[in-house]
């Protein structure tokens, strides 16, 4: 298997922990609020998710109690954000490191114990063509990733539900005066952003490498948040970037089992260089983020 | 129609004015509640919850040698916090000073391992001074990112922490590893002059906790006093007032982000001329994340983050107790900083707003003539 095999294999299942937590940001930030508290999420969904597979539950029940906890955490951030109208940075910032705390807590005792990932599914027929065939083998909660990643965009793009919360994004005044609560529909979106971030944790605890080890999530929430940010709010392009980064991860991998003489650090640290490099580029370009942007981004409601 | 206003939940009404007791009350009562809602959690995780508040909050104050190590930590969290509450309340969110506290330590510690037979008074100040450069120039790439490409302050700084934790272990797996160290990620120890001067014999506080509260002080005669301090509080508050009023903005991002990476650079460097007397794996703790609680709880006002620091110090010194007389994991700190900083901002909403109940409302609704 060469490198660009390599990666095509494997840049799905790397780019899935981005995926489902950045999908689950973009739609938080639609609905206008910024919930900065994804790192925290995924490493308690990830702890979550790891216990439960871990005393024998399995997998469907891991991923179940993953997002129900973190929904339930993220709740918390709705309570403090939406309820008391507090700064979103802060409060986001706030459940981040309790996530991070809860996650180091509950897994203390699980640290370097492993479990069994899950089995991968190949696509008949494409699975076989070379070189890209690599890309139809893979574990069923990948395929339901992009089954997610197209139902949020036909969300947004066809359905009344995907208008609302844009328009609650977009101009929460207007939004309310035509009838729709503005804080229920933000409550809902930042609990499905934390159910979301939970599976991304969870996928990376218990499915990309089985393995416990505190601070596993190393910045993959972060950069999911970065990738709504590339992405410029549109599902596609955070999809696009969610490939990139599972790419690069893998790159850094592979690049180090060629023996290249980088040293392991400079590798380590590239998702964030690139997140720098990206995020500079895209951003310069006021126009398309003025564009895209959600316009109340970030601003406590007040009727 | 609307779920939220029907039901009873009460709502939040906006206060003639801020009220001051609730403004000094609010980190008090975040304090109280985040103590019990913890004690609890140490309940359900089976330790005894007498043992680790005598740990976690009285133990420290108990011998002045675990007090004057409550100083020692105060110190850097207590500077870092300083520099970035004031980019806080210009709303120019640093949370990337765990990365300009690292670059602090590396730019010190240049000094001690490039130049380990070097003497002389200058050493120490010197170091100080390259630290805080150090964490100056690491912010200084946040302020270009937001400055010249537009890109969100935020993610980068946070981004170039988690680098520079990468760089710190380059470096002292690789170039500045002590070759006589046994393997061990960390370089050689310091020289003498190399470190701050001991404030208080018999203890490991230095010199460097009176440049800090000289800088707090500094920082209270900048934001209350001078126009520039003005200025970021103006576009903080009232971003539209401030662009009439022509206060330029990238002026105001660049001058928070480099006091803020310079006061967290000054803090890494202390740390290693100071208490640790080498550059290790352990300067990167998480003082830099910390910080931020403490801005927020000590009301990003210069003389409450004296207090806040102090607070968090005591939990951290307290948490180090605990984990040791009662088991507790060292994760409840964290835990416990992430809780403490909820029950605040849910606290603070009060020195705005005040409950109002909605029986009260329908009582006067349904006094209808019939």
């Amino acid at each position: 298997m060469n490198a660009i095999e390599f990666i095509l294999a494997g840049m799905l299942a790397a780019a899935t922990p981005f995926l489902l937590a950045a999908l689950g940001e973009l739609v938080v930030e639609r609905a206008g609020v910024l919930n900065l508290g994804v790192e925290g999420l995924m490493a308690f969904g990830a702890v979550l998710a790891f216990i439960i597979v871990y005393h024998g539950g399995g997998h469907f029940l891991g991923f179940v109690v993953a997002g129900l906890g973190t929904a339930a955490l993220s709740l918390i951030f709705a309570i403090v954000a939406l309820g008391f109208r507090a700064n979103q940075v802060a409060t986001g910032l706030a459940i981040g490191i309790l996530g991070q705390g809860l996650s180091a807590l509950f897994g203390k005792t699980y640290e370097s114990l492993t479990v069994k990932g899950l089995p991968k599914l190949a696509l008949p027929g494409l699975s076989e063509i070379p070189v890209v065939g690599g890309l139809f083998i893979q574990d069923i909660i990948v395929w339901l990733s992009l089954a997610a990643t197209l139902a949020i965009w036909a969300m947004f793009t066809y359905t009344k539900v995907g208008l609302v919360v844009r328009a609650v994004g977009e101009n929460p005044k207007a939004a309310h005066a035509i009838g729709y609560s503005v804080i229920t529909v933000r409550v809902l979106a930042i609990a499905f952003g934390g159910a979301m971030a939970g599976f991304a944790g969870a996928y990376a605890a218990v499915i990309y490498t089985p393995l416990w080890a505190d601070g596993m999530i190393a910045g993959r929430g972060w950069i999911a948040i970065a990738l709504v940010v590339f992405g410029t709010w549109l599902t596609g392009r955070v999809f696009l970037g969610a490939c990139l980064f599972g790419a690069v991860s893998l790159m850094a991998l592979a690049a180090q089992a060629t023996g290249l003489d980088v040293p392991s650090q400079l590798l380590s640290s590239l998702p964030y260089l690139v997140t720098i490099i990206v995020l500079g580029i895209i951003s310069a370009d006021r126009r398309l983020l003025k564009l895209n942007g959600v316009a109340s981004l970030g601003e406590p409601f007040e009727r | 129609m609307n779920f939220w206003s029907m039901t009873f939940f009460p709502s939040l009404v906006r206060r003639e004015r801020a009220s001051l007791a609730a403004t000094l009350l609010a980190p008090v009562v975040a304090l109280a509640v985040a103590i019990i809602l913890n004690l609890g959690l140490y309940v359900l995780i089976g330790r005894d919850p007498v043992a680790v508040v005598y740990a976690m909050l009285l133990e420290p104050f108990l011998t002045w040698a675990s007090f004057s190590e409550v100083l020692l930590k105060a110190g850097p969290l207590l500077l870092i916090a300083q520099g970035l509450a004031i980019g806080f309340r210009a709303k120019i969110f640093n949370i990337g000073a765990e990365g300009q506290f690292i670059l602090g330590a590396i730019f010190a510690s240049a000094i001690p391992v490039w130049f380990p037979q070097a003497t002389g008074q200058w050493i120490w100040p010197a170091m100080l001074l390259l630290g805080a450069i150090g964490g100056a120039l690491w912010a200084s790439l946040t302020a270009f990112w937001r400055v010249r490409l537009n890109a969100n302050e935020i993610l980068v700084s946070l981004m170039l922490s988690l680098v520079a934790a990468q760089l710190l272990n380059y470096l002292l797996l690789g170039p500045w590893k002590d070759p006589n160290g046994f393997n061990f990620p960390q370089s050689v120890m310091f020289q003498y002059d190399a470190m701050v001067p001991l404030l208080i014999s018999g203890t490991r506080v230095n010199v460097s906790l009176l440049i800090t509260l000289a800088l707090s002080l500094a920082a209270w005669v900048f934001m209350q006093k001078s126009f520039s301090g003005y200025k970021l509080q103006v576009g903080g508050l009232a971003p539209r007032a401030a662009g009439y009023a022509g206060f330029n903005e990238s002026w105001a991002v660049c001058l928070s982000l480099l006091i803020g990476g310079f006061a967290a650079g000054l803090a890494g460097a202390a740390e290693v001329a100071g208490p640790l007397g080498q550059l290790q794996r352990s300067i990167s703790t998480g003082y830099g994340y910390a910080a931020i609680i403490v801005a927020y709880l000590g009301g990003l006002h210069p003389i409450g983050i004296v207090v806040s620091a102090l607070v968090m110090a005591v939990i951290y010194i307290g948490g180090d107790n605990a984990m040791v007389s009662a088991n507790l994991p060292i994760a409840a700190v964290r835990v416990f900083q992430g809780s403490l900083l909820l029950a605040y901002l849910i606290a603070v909403a009060f020195v705005r707003y005040r409950l109002e109940w909605p029986q009260a409302t329908k009582k006067t609704a349904h006094r209808s003539p019939s």
